[in-house]
């Protein structure tokens, strides 16, 4: 195993729709690790590279888990380890429970988001290899990268160099590891 | 400053629409950089204007005197206050009541905007999701404040302690604990989430050492990366769809806390609905305070444009209307459910010792909102301003008259009362008011008020920045 001397090499763009272009015609070249950034979310970017998004079902698992945990509870403070007998009335009543069990549903699912949305990007992260490249303070203001990063298995620095440049990007530059 | 580059007669004509409306999101020719530095610009300069030191300078002033009103609550007790039996919720539950309203406006425009692809929600949305969120934290210390020993709070919470006590989870006021926590956690996770790129943003601008490591630190690592951007998204539109209901829950618990007890003017199936309303209205009230000043002192006329303040007086009016119907239809209910302590209450709200409270509220309601009517007044910052600030002194009010005219004549004669604030309640208020500003105030100097990223997003497709 030898060390790769780069991160990767990264094309520079001006526009969004350019970015999209150049991501489908990576893709179909058969290049599979790589990234795109943009300065907001473009439609159908992650899509063109091929990336996967299992967010949602983590989102379902932690409603599902508020909204039980929070209703079982409720049940076992005022049923079994709790209980006041207010005029004979059932202990179990459960409709008076259902409104914070919603409540902890909600708040299961949202914390869940909130946490896989980060931790699933590996965030937070404060180094990158990407943060090397000068340019880059512009990913988050007006320009458009696509990087291939030098572990995809059809990297190889000239010919991935050569490809880049039949994009017609602005500027192509080596991501120093 | 983009104000520079664009000539003066482009920045004040405005596109209308076929039915005469304003229809542009964004000034024209706005390009990625004009946004990038008329946002980050006011968080990364060197001094704030003028206007912001004496905002704040009023704002600290208020927060001292929140300060010394807790302090001596916590020193004294609840004597201090103007409460007692029969009115034993007073200013506390009012401003409770009306401060976790204001906050509604910030979710709805956050979530429900969001989810109906109304993009004219850009550039106020996280100036109101922040407006939510301090409004939450001053609502929250009210009812602990009003507890009497502050401290002990926690025995509110569910946890397994030495006592061998739980919770009473049929209750509303526990109902509430769980709908308000809720409530601010959310807001403040979508909130944040939203603001993880812009502070990309502002880090990668920044010059400075510690703005570089403040900002970067804040940042987390983003990237702008496709993977990051995709599940930021999906979980920013998950966050959306599960606050939606949070809008319509949060203070249709709080209303509960009223209608479940069996008080005449409190007991009540009107009440959820009528409550939401009310807090949406409030709340657009309370955004456009905000940002009508805010829009003018920063000079952002254009990222939040004519277009921006006629919709928000459209859904304030709206509401309004809706606000207006509920208190028809408690009069209304009040007189044909043949019940005598009913009718009672509704007479003696209208005609007794608080009946020109309810009649002030009337006016600040129902009749001022109607001039909404005219166009020219909702594309008027000046005008809309004075009426926004009416609703909300309204709204206090409407909460006033719920509270304290519903407890002050109840079953008995025998039991009845009278409330009048004291000094320290007073102090409450209006530090309480303090303590949002001073927030708000640092909020604004500190953070990026208006989203950046989705603002690039309107520069990039003009089609979703001009639709109608």
């Amino acid at each position: 195993m030898n060390e790769p001397k780069i991160f990767g090499i990264a094309a520079e763009f001006e526009s969004h729709e350019q970015l999209v272009r150049a991501a489908k015609n990576a893709y179909a070249h058969g290049f599979r690790k790589m990234d795109g950034y943009a300065p907001f979310p473009v439609d159908g970017l992650a899509e063109a590279l091929g990336k996967k998004n299992r967010l949602p079902l983590f989102v379902l698992c932690g409603g599902v888990v508020g909204g039980f945990g929070g209703y079982f509870m409720e049940w076992f403070a005022n049923v079994v380890s709790y209980p006041i007998n207010i005029g004979g009335r059932p202990l179990h009543s459960w409709p008076a429970f259902i409104p914070i069990t919603f409540e902890l549903t909600v708040l299961g699912a949202a914390l869940s988001a909130f946490a896989f949305s980060l931790g699933l990007s590996g965030l937070p992260r404060p180094y990158h290899p990407m943060f090397n490249l000068p340019e880059f303070e512009r990913a988050s203001q007006d320009r458009f990268f696509l990087c291939i990063e030098a572990d995809d298995k059809r990297f190889q620095e000239e010919s991935t160099r050569q490809f880049l440049e039949s994009l017609a990007p602005v500027r192509i530059a080596d991501v120093p590891q | 400053m983009s104000a520079g580059i664009i000539p003066p007669d482009e920045q004040v004509r405005t596109r209308l629409s076929p039915l005469g409306y304003p229809s542009n999101l964004l000034g024209p020719r706005v390009t990625y950089a004009d946004v990038n530095e008329s946002i980050s610009s006011i968080v990364l300069r060197d001094r704030a204007p003028a206007q912001w030191w004496i905002g704040f300078a009023v704002a600290f002033c208020l927060l001292m005197i929140f300060f010394l009103a807790v302090s001596w609550l916590l020193i004294r007790g609840l004597g201090i206050w103007g409460v007692n039996i029969p009115v034993a919720w007073g200013f506390a539950i009012v401003n409770f009541v009306w401060w976790i309203g204001i906050g509604h406006a910030g979710t709805f425009i956050s979530a429900i905007l969001l989810l109906m692809f109304q993009h004219w929600r850009t550039s106020i949305n996280r100036l109101a999701e922040a407006m939510t969120l301090f409004a939450v934290a001053c609502a929250g210390l009210m009812p602990l404040l009003h507890l009497g020993r502050p401290w002990v709070f926690f025995w509110l919470l569910p946890y397994p302690d030495t006592m061998g006590m739980w919770p009473q989870f049929r209750s509303p006021l526990v109902w509430d604990i769980f709908a308000v926590g809720t409530y601010f956690t959310v807001s403040i996770l979508f909130w944040f989430l939203g603001l993880v790129p812009d502070l990309a943003t502002i880090r990668d601008r920044a010059r400075k050492v510690w703005q570089k490591k403040f900002y970067g630190f804040l940042a987390l690592g983003w990237r702008n990366s496709a993977d990051h951007w995709q599940r930021h998204q999906t979980a920013y539109l998950l966050l959306a769809g599960l606050a939606t209901p949070l809008v319509l829950s949060v203070h249709s618990v709080v209303s509960l806390d009223f209608a479940v007890a069996q008080l005449p003017g409190w007991h009540s199936t009107i009440f959820p609905p009528y409550f939401v309303a009310g807090a949406i209205y409030s709340g657009f009230a309370m955004v456009l305070n905000i940002v009508i000043p805010v829009r003018k002192i920063y000079h952002l006329e254009n990222l939040i444009t004519e277009r921006y303040l006629n919709n928000m007086a459209n859904v304030m009016f709206a509401t309004g209307l809706m606000v207006s119907y509920g208190y028809f239809i408690e009069a209304f209910m009040s007189w044909y459910s043949g019940d005598i302590f009913e009718q009672y209450m509704m007479t003696y709200r209208v005609f007794g010792p608080y009946g020109w409270i309810f009649w002030v509220l009337m006016l600040c309601n129902v009749l001022v909102p109607q001039t909404l009517w005219s166009r020219r007044i909702r594309c008027n910052p000046f005008t809309l301003f004075i009426v926004a600030f009416l609703v909300n002194v309204g709204m206090w009010i409407e909460r006033f008259v719920i509270v304290v005219t519903s407890l002050h004549r109840d079953f008995i004669p025998s039991s009845w009362g009278s409330y009048a604030p004291t000094l320290w309640d007073w102090a409450t208020l209006f530090g309480s008011v303090g303590l949002f500003l001073m927030l708000l105030f640092l909020f604004i100097r500190l953070l990026p008020m208006i989203s950046i990223s989705e603002s690039r997003e309107l520069v990039a497709e003009p089609a979703k920045a001009n639709a109608l």
